[in-house]
């Protein structure tokens, strides 16, 4: 997958996640929560998608880096570049 | 009314916030009532297929974000909705209302079932890997789940539980309230009973194991209590939840008053898993009409539990007539016949549809009786059509449940 790719991907879960939230303005840089209403549950939801679509597994110790949609696509780049999108 | 207690004991409705398959408020639920409009429709649920179900189709929107929805369980939507419409309902100003002196109060028959379905078979499809079970599935099933939406959605922070109490629930939930106003835990009760029932496969597939799961070619027929070709229950959702206050503090700010909850009583068969038992609910009405300090025939109307199996309908019928008897003759009527059996909503919801009778003097019908099982044939029963009594002054309801648990209320008019 792209990092073009990933972010959709994201942007897919966050709209599952955060029906209420209009995402065509989402800034890249800055961070989730302080453009949507998210809290911890919503965070371990992105956790839980990547891991049902993609068995990719995001320790404990790396939820920090979920932080902006930039510094989440930067995370999982390595973790999925050898991961073709399914379709959606 | 009990003579002896005064108006800061006495309990009384002042809202009613409702959810049934044929109404979404109280005009409407009445209104199918009386015009013979079934709830019931055909559905289809994972491994047991078509079957039949009454179904609520009230705006889960109207009072939720999508989030909260997705997030929270159908029970805790139910509760919500019912919620919010009763305190609409009940004029009170919320918006300045102490809310720490609110509690809710909610009977369930069960709680957890659909939820844990949900996850088993969502890990199904990743061979049952438990790395994927959602971590909302314990604060969806915790048991007072239904009950902490409303506060969570309605920032109420006072006491907050269910009860569990299988299909006496709805009744339970509205005992719980008067007996903690009474107690001065709060000053406002949002009480009653809801279900999601329908949205586990398991209670299809277990009342269909037990023999007791209706069927019918025509669904709006299928729930037929008292009639010789019924077969079973017919399982619904719902919801319905009360607002109820001190009669001192109701009239002090001219409340709407429905009804007085002038008695009732809870109380156990200990004699078997799922049989009824006609001594402990006739001992239970009873009881509720010695709290009520009311004789059998001041009873105008009685709203009854028979859910259209052949044992249960028959032990409540010997049940009424071991305790109305000599000149009592209320009017008798049956709400499953129209909605199915909506579980922990059930005695709320069929005490509801009969709160109007105080105003129009009218006891609903019980519909689907076509061929009436003798052994059924109480004086009183409203068959097919709505039957007119002079005066409707006091309302019996009765709710009974798996394991014996049987629940009483008697409400009196204002």
């Amino acid at each position: 997958m792209t990092p073009a790719e990933i972010r959709e991907e994201v942007l897919d879960i966050l709209s599952d996640i955060a029906p209420d939230e209009d995402l065509s303005n989402l800034d890249d840089n800055v961070r989730f929560r302080e453009q949507l209403e998210l809290d911890s549950m919503d965070f371990l939801d992105i956790v839980m998608e990547l891991r049902k679509r993609y068995r990719v597994q995001i320790p404990e110790d790396d939820y920090i880096n979920l932080a902006s949609m930039n510094t989440t696509v930067t995370y999982l780049e390595p973790l999925m570049k050898d991961i073709q999108r399914e379709k959606v | 009314m009990p003579a002896d207690l005064d108006d800061h004991q006495r309990i009384v409705i002042t809202g009613i916030g409702l959810t049934a398959p044929n109404g979404n408020s109280l005009p409407e639920f009445r209104e199918a009532l009386l015009t013979g409009r079934s709830g019931v429709q055909k559905y289809d649920i994972r491994y047991v297929g078509e079957t039949l179900a009454g179904i609520c189709n009230f705006d889960e929107l109207k009072y939720q974000k999508k989030k909260e929805v997705r997030r929270g369980t159908r029970a805790g939507s139910i509760s919500i909705y019912c919620a919010q419409e009763a305190v609409a309902d009940s004029g009170l100003d919320w918006v300045n209302i102490d809310r720490e002196r609110v509690g809710v109060y909610i009977g369930v028959t069960e709680h957890g079932n659909v939820e844990t379905e949900n996850e088993i078979y969502e890990i199904k499809g990743y061979d049952y890997d438990t790395s994927v079970w959602s971590h909302h599935h314990n604060p969806r099933t915790v048991a007072n789940n239904p009950a902490g939406e409303i506060t969570l959605n309605m920032g109420i922070t006072g006491p907050h539980y269910t009860l569990g109490a299988a299909c006496a629930a709805g009744n339970a939930g509205m005992i719980q309230g008067a007996q903690m106003l009474r107690l001065g835990e709060c000053d406002v009760a949002l009480a009653g009973g809801v279900s999601e029932s329908i949205h586990t496969f398991g209670i299809f597939a277990g009342f269909a194991s037990q023999g007791a799961l209706a069927k019918h070619d025509v669904p709006a027929k299928a729930s037929r209590p008292f009639d010789m070709d019924r077969n079973g229950i017919v399982v619904a959702e719902g919801g319905c939840i009360y607002v109820l206050e001190r009669y001192d503090d109701a009239k002090k700010r001219g409340a709407k008053i429905y009804g007085e909850l002038v008695g009732y009583a809870m109380n156990s068969d200990a004699s078997d898993f799922v049989l009824p038992n006609p001594s402990q609910q006739a001992r239970c009405m009873e009881m509720a009409l010695n709290k009520a300090q009311l004789n059998a025939s001041d009873i105008d109307l009685v709203s009854t539990h028979a859910t259209a199996t052949d044992s249960g309908d028959i032990q409540e019928c010997t049940a009424l007539r071991k305790v109305f008897h000599n000149g009592s003759q209320p009017d008798v009527n049956n709400t499953k016949s129209f909605i199915g059996h909506a579980m922990g909503a059930a005695g709320a919801l069929e005490l509801a549809g009969n709160l109007p009778a105080f105003a129009d003097n009218v006891c609903h019908a019980t519909i689907n009786v076509d061929r009436l099982d003798p052994e059924c044939a109480l004086p009183g029963l409203a068959l097919n059509e709505p039957r007119v009594r002079q005066s409707i002054r006091y309302i019996l309801n009765n709710s009974f449940g798996m394991l014996g648990i049987n629940s009483v209320v008697i409400i009196g008019k204002v």
